[in-house]
């Protein structure tokens, strides 16, 4: 950029079931990409070193931080982030029971916890508190505490499996 | 408030207002924005602790193609601070470095990279000074001085204040004990980065985004720094990734960035890195405390004399008013007669501390709390019934002149004893078994903790496992503002048009807390209207009126208030044109589900935006504004400042672990919590801030800390996501959470805070329980496992059985400030120092 030297890599990938193509300087990681280059910045960063989750997206299906994976290497992937998650204006039931929850405080994180629990459930529709609190360890929330982020993904699987669910009252009231 | 009728929006689980475009990835956020031909901003900051700067070579770095400015201490001649008597941070460093994070240069160039290159070519050169690493050092070096002011050598703040005879009441007392307690510091992690955008515009005029908790401060430190009338500079709050009191000051990379878009005519940006969050800092500050309490046989307290000492890194910040507050609050609990505190606060060569949710009060709380467990043991009381039974009374003012109103803490107490299986699971087994039942003074009828049947006190938890009780109280919203005067601490203004739609804007800062929502539930409950037909603009220092910020715990209370009060002269105008219209008496007119009928005919009606045209047909454009003042304090002393406000919220806690011996290893099972919320306008935000703080006390008691490398160098040890301990979703414990309704005359239908307050009782309530798996004391936070296992150690050798510091500096206390108590006739002024000594 300063000097006129750095070329743009440019590749096609698929991003969130669109055919798209970006040009971007090669040493950029998909993150950057994503949030510079595409204008996606539904897809957050808090360390920018692999260790918060926050930048989570899923490439393949599968949930890989972003800001590990240089861009070139999305290269004819499927890139799905947070913008794609809903169906037009059709919430993702996880959209929905986050918000209902209020499973997304300051919502920084939500983005992350979201794709990474989209992964979960179509592995396992039905996964115990248990699963979801391993399959969600690799990503930090400050606000909640979790247990809205648990109770979430509880009732999205549900609802994914056509099941009526219903928050106990103690969840959103305290216990009586 | 809601006239008696029945509530359609206060007290139902709504999602919040902005809920869809957190879960869609729509909420712009600082670092969202990207503006056309927007600058990337960097900040070079000192690798050294202390040192003065001799020079700064920019010759190299200007030379760099994308470089467009570059600015250093020079540029920034005005200090500021959050608090008007510590106006000691410069943007940029003048002459010298305080602490390793230090901000000395910055840059703005055409992209980060560029901006990254040009910050290793600027060359500085300093001359080292010697550093100040520790509360001692900082009251006992004196030379060199971190800061040419305070109360003498490297301390930045003595307090000495005294409210009836502390003495007198030790004379009185059965039993006088006295601990000693270290309370490292820790920082908030929000997950989102600090960033700043500032452009300055066509018109001349500039605009910061920022995420920060204070615009309004914001706005008043750009004026004074950067010489320009206020009114040409707007700062607008985006939503905060999380604050927790760390986007409480104004930073300097808010007035660089603004400084470099007035330099260079286009917008610049500055996100921090993580490693840069944690140089910000202003987190909870390590305290050193000495307590000693003066209690009868029964655990009442006849008098306790508190000591802190702070280490407060590097500047000011909000350090005098976090000084204050660990000595400030100990009295809102438990009913204390006779009072006297002593606190310190010095500067050290580190990242300067703060606010942290809970503001200089988990420590204390956190000291207080252990100390009491120790001294019902000494009395061979159970320590929740020994609490239960000396609460501070409702509606009553404390030694030090807080006025207490409402105060749900006693069934607090009960739900967590009664949930928890406290009767059945505590005893002091260890040291004096089953010594409950005969050292348990004569309990009062009404007490079920104490007098619940089938009670046989003897320990049924296996070693290794326990259980601990702690409780807590904190304000909703600090009765003073930062800066004296007399206007009002929050304003809302409401703005209805001729289709239905209301506006609410208000100057407060939505840090995930949800304080937008709170305007439109409380603004929707008075117009009987959906909160999502409501528009909520906020933080946004040229279109709302002030509100002072999202911090001590005050918005639901304050902009709750002024909604109210704003939304209620709306709703008086639509029922004059609507009674009229209707031909019914003004009091007959009700709001509900977005009409306006009749209540004693309600077909009889007309819908709401018909009301509003009417309205405006009558009056002309209808807006109201409403705006709310905290009650004046009793206390007229030197420091009555902190500590007062409209009400105070409550909480209990009762901890159940897990001690593995062989490891000293701490797993917390499960957390009974309840908190008295005065009346929860969304119960299910409350539940989030209670699980959430539950979850933030948990990582304060047993992992989180700011640590330094152990040489004069003072450079943090771990400044990543990585290594600084967190809780993952696999440390998170189970929690049980009751809501105490107790309203407080004071809230808004009753509203007290949640934020803050059920974050203190977590860290005691583990501490004590720890005690009680496996009888050691571990009082120094965090407890991690080699500190158990070093107190295991001492116990198995037959030493006193802790971990903690064993003395307190011997400091020379400036002669205390004298206060007669209410209860001796005082009228909360200082007594005249020459009647003390006549």
């Amino acid at each position: 950029m300063t000097n006129g030297t750095k070329q743009k890599a440019h590749i096609s990938l698929t991003l969130n079931g669109e055919p798209c193509e970006v040009a971007f300087a090669p040493h950029k990681t998909l993150l950057e990409v994503l949030r510079e280059d595409l204008g996606l910045t539904g897809t957050k960063h808090g360390c920018e070193l692999g260790e918060c989750g926050t930048c989570t997206v899923l490439v393949d299906g599968k949930s890989i931080l972003s800001c590990l994976m240089l861009g070139l290497d999305a290269e004819d992937r499927c890139v799905e982030t947070i913008e794609g998650m809903a169906d037009g204006a059709t919430l993702h039931p996880l959209q929905e029971t986050f918000a209902d929850t209020g499973a997304a405080q300051c919502g920084y994180c939500s983005p992350g916890f979201m794709l990474a629990a989209k992964e979960l459930i179509e592995k396992s529709p039905k996964p115990s508190r248990d699963e979801i609190k391993e399959a969600l360890s690799g990503n930090l929330c400050r606000c909640t505490g979790y247990i809205k982020i648990y109770e979430a993904v509880e009732l999205a699987a549900a609802k994914m499996r056509g099941e009526k669910m219903e928050l106990p009252r103690e969840s959103l009231f305290g216990i009586e | 408030m809601s006239n008696g009728k029945p509530l359609n929006v206060v007290g139902k689980p709504f999602r919040k207002v902005d809920a869809r475009a957190k879960c869609t990835g729509q909420t712009k956020f600082a670092d969202d924005i990207f503006l056309p031909r927007m600058l990337a901003c960097k900040i070079l900051r000192s690798h050294e602790p202390h040192a003065r700067i001799k020079n700064i070579d920019l010759s190299k770095a200007l030379a760099l193609p994308g470089v467009f400015a570059i600015v250093t201490g020079k540029d920034f001649p005005i200090p500021y601070g959050i608090l008007p008597v510590s106006q000691d941070e410069h943007a940029l460093c003048i002459d010298k470095v305080r602490f390793v994070g230090d901000p000395v240069a910055a840059v703005a160039a055409i992209d980060e990279d560029v901006a990254f290159d040009a910050m290793n070519l600027i060359e500085v050169e300093y001359e080292r000074l010697q550093t100040i690493t520790s509360i001692e050092e900082g009251l006992f070096v004196e030379e060199p001085r971190i800061h040419e002011y305070g109360d003498g050598g490297n301390v930045h703040k003595k307090v000495s204040l005294e409210f009836g005879d502390v003495d007198e009441g030790f004379a009185e007392a059965d039993l006088v004990r006295e601990d000693t307690f270290f309370y490292e510091g820790n920082t908030h992690l929000p997950m989102e980065q600090h960033a700043a955008v500032a452009h300055f515009d066509a018109d001349q005029k500039l605009t910061l985004w920022s995420s920060t908790q204070t615009p309004h401060y914001v706005h008043r430190a750009l004026v004074k720094v950067l010489e320009i009338p206020a009114s040409h500079i707007r700062v607008i709050a985006t939503p905060n990734g999380g604050g927790f009191g760390g986007k409480s000051d104004p930073f300097n990379h808010e007035v660089v960035v603004s400084k470099l878009a007035m330099m260079t005519g286009r917008p610049v940006k500055c996100t921090l890195t993580r490693e840069e969050v944690f140089y910000c800092h202003r987190g909870r500050h390590p305290v050193l405390m000495h307590v000693k309490t003066g209690v009868k046989k029964d655990g009442a307290i006849t008098a306790m004399h508190f000591k802190s000492f702070l280490d407060g890194g590097a500047y000011g910040s909000y350090g005098v008013a976090s000084t204050f507050y660990t000595g400030a609050l100990q009295t809102v609990t438990y009913d204390v007669p006779r009072y006297k505190f002593e606190g310190a606060r010095v500067f050290t060569n580190k990242p300067p501390c703060g606010p942290k949710r809970g503001h200089g009060t988990p420590q204390p709380r956190y000291a207080l709390e252990v100390h009491l467990d120790k001294i019902a043991e000494q009395l061979h009381l159970d320590p929740a019934a020994m609490r239960r039974q000396h609460l501070v009374p409702p509606n009553t003012v404390t030694a030090n002149y807080l006025r207490i109103g409402s105060m749900g803490l006693g069934e607090c107490i009960d739900k967590v004893v009664e949930g928890s299986d406290w009767r059945s699971k505590f005893a002091w087994s260890e040291s004096v078994p089953g010594a409950i039942a005969t050292g348990s003074p004569s309990p009062r009828r009404t007490d079920p903790v104490a007098t619940a049947p089938g009670t046989d006190l003897i320990r049924r938890l296996p070693y290794g496992r326990g259980i601990g009780i702690a409780c807590s109280s904190y304000i909703c919203g600090a009765g003073l503002p930062i800066y004296w005067n007399n206007m009002p601490q929050s304003g809302v203004q409401l703005r209805l048009d001729r289709q239905g739609g209301v506006c609410v804007m208000c100057g407060s800062t939505d840090i995930g807390q949800g304080s937008d929502s709170i305007l439109a539930y409380i603004v929707a409950e008075v117009l009987g209207i959906d909160p999502f037909d409501i528009r909520v603009v906020t933080a946004d220092t040229d279109l709302t009126p002030v509100d002072l910020g999202s911090y001590s715990s005050r918005v639901t209370l304050m902009t709750g208030n002024a909604a109210i009060q704003a939304a209620e002269r709306a709703r008086e105008l639509l029922t004059l044109a609507v009674a009229e219209k209707l031909g019914v008496p003004i009091e007959n007119i009700s709001f509900a589900e977005r009409r306006a009928f009749d209540v004693e005919n309600p077909e009889v009606g007309v819908s709401f935006a018909e009301a509003v045209v009417l309205a405006e047909s009558k009056f002309g454009t209808i807006g109201t504004v409403g705006s709310y003042s905290p009650p004046r304090s009793p206390g007229k002393y030197k420091g009555a400042g902190v500590g007062p406000s409209p009400a105070y919220s409550y909480s209990a806690a009762v901890a159940e672990v897990d001690v593995d011996p062989s490891t000293g290893i701490v797993t917390v099972e499960r957390i009974w919590i309840a908190h008295d919320i005065g009346k929860s306008i969304n119960p299910a935000l409350v539940m989030g801030q209670v699980e959430g703080s539950v979850y933030m006390g948990l990582g304060e008691i047993l992992m989180e800390e700011m640590s330094y490398r152990a040489n004069r160098n003072v450079v943090h040890k771990f400044p990543s996501l990585l290594e600084y301990k967190s809780p993952t979703t696999l440390e998170m414990c189970d929690v049980k959470t009751y809501l105490i309704e107790d309203p407080d005359p004071n809230g808004p239908f009753g509203a007290k805070e949640v934020g803050q307050g059920p974050l203190l009782p977590v860290m005691p309530a583990v501490a004590n329980a720890v005690y009680n798996a496996v009888g050691v004391r571990i009082d120094e936070v965090p407890i991690t496992p080699e500190k158990v296992l070093k107190a295991l150690r001492e116990k198995e050798r037959g030493r006193d059985p802790r971990f903690g510091p064993t003395s307190i500096p011997d400091v020379d206390w400036p002669e205390p400030l004298r206060v007669l108590t209410p209860a001796e006739g005082g009228d909360g002024r200082e007594m005249p120092r020459v009647a003390v000594h006549s």
